[in-house]
Order: C-alpha cells, then sequence, then structure tokens
C-alpha cells in the first residue's frame, strides 16, 4: 500500500480538474437546494410530525443516480481508453492500490460534496427563530448513513468503470447497477409473489437490503452492525471485483 | 546456459491469444548495456513480446527473465528494473509535463529528496525545459515522444523498453531523439523497436528480426547483411568495349556477375553493375582498369545494402519458410 497515498493525492487533483466533477457538484448542490426549499415551504404552511432533516433524507437516493455514474464513470474506463493503465501496471504499483486509490478519491469526493448540504442546515439555524427546527439526531444519523451508503455506491461505479472502456457506458452500467440496488430491490419486496411462506428466506433477505429501512433506522439513532456489514462487505466485494475486472481484462487483451 | 550477466534472457516464449499465436517460441538473450533493436513487420508480435517483458500481459510458456529476475515469479521486482515506454506513447492529457514527471517518479519510489533534481536532470536530457509547465495534451508529437522517454528513463532503470520511440517524429526530432537514446549507451540495456530502419542501423549494436512470432535473424547489422545478401555490390562507370571488359572483370574474380549494363550515354560511358562475393575488390579492380589503356574509368564505387534489403530479405525468408507447412502459423492481424 505504499503508492495508495502517491494515487489517491493524484486522482484527486485530476478530479478537481476534470469538468465532471463540477457538473455533478451544480447539478447536486443545485438539486439538494430545491428540495431543501421546498421542504421548509411545506413546514412553513402545515404542521410536520418529523423533522426536515428526516425529509431531506429521505431524497438521498436521487442525487445518488447522478452523482455517482459522473463521479466514478472516468475513473478506470479513461486510463483504459487512454492506454495509460499499461504505463501505470508497469510501474511498481499494484493493481489494487491502482484500483482502491481512485475508489478513495471518488469516496472523498462524494462525501465532501454531501458535506456542502450541511450548509443548508446551518443557514436555517442562522435564520430560524427557535432552535426547535433543527433536531441534530436525525441529522447527525442522515449524514453518517450516507457516508456508509457511500462506500457501496461509489465501490458499484468504480466496478462498473473496470468493464468498460467507454466513458459513457460505464456510467449508464453505474445507473443500472444503483438503480436496482436501490430501487429495484425494494419494488421486488413489494411484490404479491414474494409474500408466499415458502419464499419467506427471500423476502428477510430482500428486508436486509432494503436501503430506505436503513436509512429509517440511521435516522432514528439505531446504527446495526448487520447494516454497516451490508455496505461493507457490499463494497469490498464490488472493489474485488473490480481488480480482477482489471486484471481479467489484460489476461485476455 | 543461465548467465547472470545478461540484461535481458528470452527462452521459448510463446503467447497465444484465443488460438492465435502472436509471438511462437522467441529465444533472445540482450548483454547489459547493449541497445538491441526489434524489427518486424506489423502484427509479427514485437509490442507483445515487449509487454511481455515488461510483465504486463503473462506468456503461455517460457521463461523470461530481467537482470536474473523471472518476470512470472517476481513481477514486482521487473517493474522496479524497467522503464517502459508502450506504442502510441499514451500520456494523461491534463496535466503538466512537471506534474506528470513527478507523480511518475513517486510511483517509480523515488525519494521526494532527489525526484526534484532527477526531473530537472531528465528534462535537460530531453530537451523539455521550455515545456516543463505546458499542459501534455496541447504539446506537439514531437514533445510528447520526447516526455514518454524522459519518464521511461526517470528512475534510471537498468532496462529501458520502448515501443517505436521514433513513429511520427520530423527528422530534426528524430536526431534528437537517437542522440538521447545513443547517450544511454553502456548506462542502461535498451531495446527499441521500430520501422525505421536506417534508424535502428545508426543507434543499435545488435538487430533481431521478428516475423510471425519468431526470431528470423539476429546479429549486428553487417552480420545480417552478410548472412542474407552475402554478396558485395558494385557500380562501376567505364567507357570502353564491353567484352573487353568482361574478360578482365572474370579475370579478377570468375564468380562475378554483371548485373546488369546501361547503354553508352553521350561521353561512351556505360554503367555497369555487378556483384562478387569474395571480401573488397576495388582496389583489384582500380589497378587493373587504370593501367589498361582500352578503357577510361570515372567512377568506382560499392553500394551497401541497406538494412532495409536485409529486413525483406529475412522476412520473406521466413515467409516463405511458414508458406510451405500445411498448416502455415497464423498471426495477429
Amino acid at each position: 500500500m505504499k503508492h495508495f497515498f502517491t494515487i489517491l493525492s493524484h486522482e484527486l487533483r485530476m478530479l478537481l480538474v476534470s469538468s465532471s466533477t463540477y457538473i455533478a457538484a451544480v447539478l447536486f448542490l443545485t438539486l439538494m437546494g430545491f428540495i431543501f426549499t421546498g421542504i421548509l415551504e411545506n413546514y412553513s404552511q402545515t404542521a410536520e410530525e418529523v423533522s426536515p432533516a428526516v425529509v431531506f433524507f429521505q431524497l438521498f437516493w436521487v442525487p445518488v443516480f447522478f452523482m455517482v455514474p459522473l463521479l466514478t464513470m472516468k475513473c478506470i474506463s479513461e486510463e483504459r481508453r487512454l492506454g495509460t493503465l499499461e504505463t501505470l501496471l508497469t510501474s511498481p504499483v499494484s493493481t489494487a492500490e491502482v484500483v482502491l486509490g481512485k475508489y478513495a478519491a471518488a469516496y472523498l469526493l462524494y462525501v465532501s460534496l454531501w458535506a456542502a448540504t450541511g450548509g443548508f442546515f446551518y443557514i436555517l439555524t442562522y435564520f430560524a427563530p427557535n432552535s426547535s427546527f433543527i433536531d441534530v439526531g436525525p441529522l447527525l444519523g442522515g449524514y453518517i448513513y450516507v457516508a456508509v451508503s457511500g462506500l457501496f455506491f461509489v465501490a458499484i461505479g468504480v466496478f462498473a468503470s473496470s468493464l468498460s472502456r467507454n466513458q459513457a457506458v460505464a456510467g449508464i452500467l453505474a445507473f443500472a447497477m444503483l438503480f436496482s440496488a436501490i430501487i429495484g430491490l425494494k419494488f421486488v419486496g413489494t411484490l404479491e409473489l414474494i409474500k408466499a411462506d415458502s419464499l419467506s428466506p427471500v423476502r428477510g433477505l430482500l428486508n436486509y437490503t432494503n436501503v430506505f429501512r436503513h436509512l429509517q433506522d440511521f435516522s432514528n439513532g439505531i446504527v446495526d452492525t448487520r447494516q454497516l456489514l451490508y455496505y461493507v462487505s457490499g463494497s469490498a466485494l464490488a472493489l474485488i471485483f473490480s481488480i480482477l475486472g482489471v486484471e481479467a481484462k489484460l489476461l485476455h487483451s | 546456459m543461465s548467465d547472470s550477466s545478461a540484461a535481458i534472457e528470452v527462452r521459448e516464449l510463446v503467447k497465444t491469444y484465443a488460438g492465435i499465436t502472436a509471438v511462437n517460441k522467441v529465444s533472445f538473450t540482450v548483454a547489459q548495456g547493449e541497445i538491441i533493436g526489434f524489427l518486424g513487420p506489423n502484427g509479427a508480435g514485437k509490442s507483445t513480446t515487449m509487454r511481455i517483458l515488461t510483465g504486463f500481459l503473462p506468456g503461455t510458456s517460457g521463461t523470461v527473465e530481467i537482470c536474473g529476475h523471472s518476470v512470472a515469479a517476481n513481477p514486482a521486482a521487473i517493474k522496479r528494473l524497467i522503464g517502459y515506454m508502450p506504442e502510441n506513447n499514451p500520456l494523461p492529457d491534463d496535466m503538466r509535463v512537471s506534474e506528470y514527471l513527478h507523480y511518475r517518479g513517486r510511483l517509480k519510489e523515488i525519494s521526494r529528496k532527489k525526484l526534484g533534481p532527477r526531473i530537472d536532470e531528465v528534462l535537460e536530457l530531453c530537451d523539455l525545459k521550455r515545456v516543463r509547465h505546458r499542459i501534455i495534451g496541447k504539446l506537439s508529437k514531437g514533445f510528447r515522444q520526447r516526455v514518454g522517454i524522459a519518464d521511461a528513463v526517470l528512475a534510471e532503470p537498468p532496462v529501458i523498453i520502448m515501443d517505436e520511440p521514433t513513429i511520427g517524429l520530423d527528422p530534426h526530432q528524430i536526431l534528437i531523439v537517437r542522440d538521447l537514446i545513443a547517450s544511454l549507451r553502456g548506462r542502461m540495456t535498451v531495446l527499441i523497436s521500430s520501422h525505421i530502419l536506417p534508424e535502428i542501423e545508426m543507434t543499435c549494436d545488435r538487430v533481431l528480426i521478428i516475423n510471425q512470432g519468431r526470431v528470423v535473424a539476429a546479429g549486428t547489422p553487417g552480420a545480417l547483411r552478410r548472412e542474407f545478401l552475402g554478396a558485395n555490390r558494385y557500380e562501376l562507370e567505364i567507357a570502353g568495349n564491353p567484352n573487353d571488359l568482361a574478360a578482365v572483370l572474370t579475370s579478377l574474380d570468375p564468380a562475378l556477375v554483371v548485373e546488369k549494363a546501361s547503354d553508352p550515354d553521350a561521353d561512351d560511358f556505360r554503367t555497369i553493375v555487378f556483384t562478387a562475393p569474395s571480401g573488397d575488390l576495388r582496389e583489384a579492380l582500380w589497378s587493373a582498369l587504370s593501367k589498361d589503356s582500352r578503357f577510361r574509368v570515372r567512377g568506382l564505387g560499392r553500394t551497401r545494402h541497406t538494412l532495409e534489403d536485409v529486413f525483406l530479405a529475412a522476412t520473406k525468408r521466413s515467409w516463405d519458410a511458414t508458406d510451405k507447412p500445411t498448416a502455415p502459423v497464423a498471426t495477429k492481424s
């Protein structure tokens, strides 16, 4: 892991000079800003039971769909298309260091963009007449959830990028995989077909992987190690597959 | 057979891609400090062999050793011994030259303290000082090529492998790159592939010609010339009776063959081209003809076979050889 930080700092720098990062950042902050304003407007009209932070994080999956592909689609496919993967892998660097360095850079950027939304809440507390609008518990829970789930989502994006030399294909692939992991699994869980008694293990599994339930638990202040395990093992698996994917493509190139 | 002084040792290397044999039982040895030229038509397996040498691709069978370390068993050690510039010289477009070299230097485990002076040194060596703060994507091809070479020599590895370092350069830039490679002579072992044959001839100590995945010829350019083309070829401009001349020529060397004789020009001179297998005949010929009052000589010269002739002869011979069997060896198209 000698070169991990070299690659990480290089990748962060490359992400910060790349236009797709800024597109992702602007899209993300605009969208989240609109969502946040919408929520506040609702609150000003009618009384609600939960704090704005809870509603805000319930929509966390909307930006994930475009932000993660935009941040990760380039990372490996671009290297392969340009051929710089060859110079990279013939220097004393292992494939694992390359993949992990790129993953860590994309993850840091993802988390820091989310951290920027903290500004919305800061503005709210600054201007709100009393602090009852801000419930620190769900807010903190929501951010922790975003940081933990981001591990898995960004790893999915990196994996998609390792599969194709075309950035657009990698991006769409990442979108499709994220969609099936977030919405697809939830939808399958609600199917009538699954409700049969014989399929109760499947139902249990789908329940376990339901990201919306995880979010709810985190917002309520429950940090369940089983859920942590789901994200950590999922990201480990996706990263192992990306490393294997890069190496397999070399063997068969 | 294992020679610890050899920089590169390849034995019976085979590489197949999905049933296609790209490299077929290639064996060669490169001594330390030698500059070796790798020649071959497109798809001959040059790039594949180079990639296997760097450990980027695994070979199907056979052994490759760099400075005594096996590439297959110890790829991590190999990567520290090799400076590699791949075909088409891929570079990131959105970095500055000095930034790129700094990043590469860190990856190649040069300590921070030494890296700065070393980058200056390499920029000087490759004549890149003027463009050190320019963005690589905006550089001309010649500069990009030199950035690739600068990267290959950056960590001062004992072995440098460059795949077509002079492709797409103008003659002036080729000269600079050639001098650059020549300046590495003795300090580093260099393996370069090229299509530009005079280039190889001028810079390389030894040439390997590869065709259809096999080594078809190896040796110094002079030795290859003798092996594949044998005879010396002379060009004589002379005035006089051609029949008398033929008698004189055969008396000098009975094995001499006149290839062509032109018609006499306005001043009655003919240009006669002939070949003789033995050593240099020029001096004997000159003294024989200048004493003879029947002839007037205007010019006598030996035309050198270029490496191009050797290359064509060697690849043609290997095609002739492989076309004969019923199942010819397929090449990477």
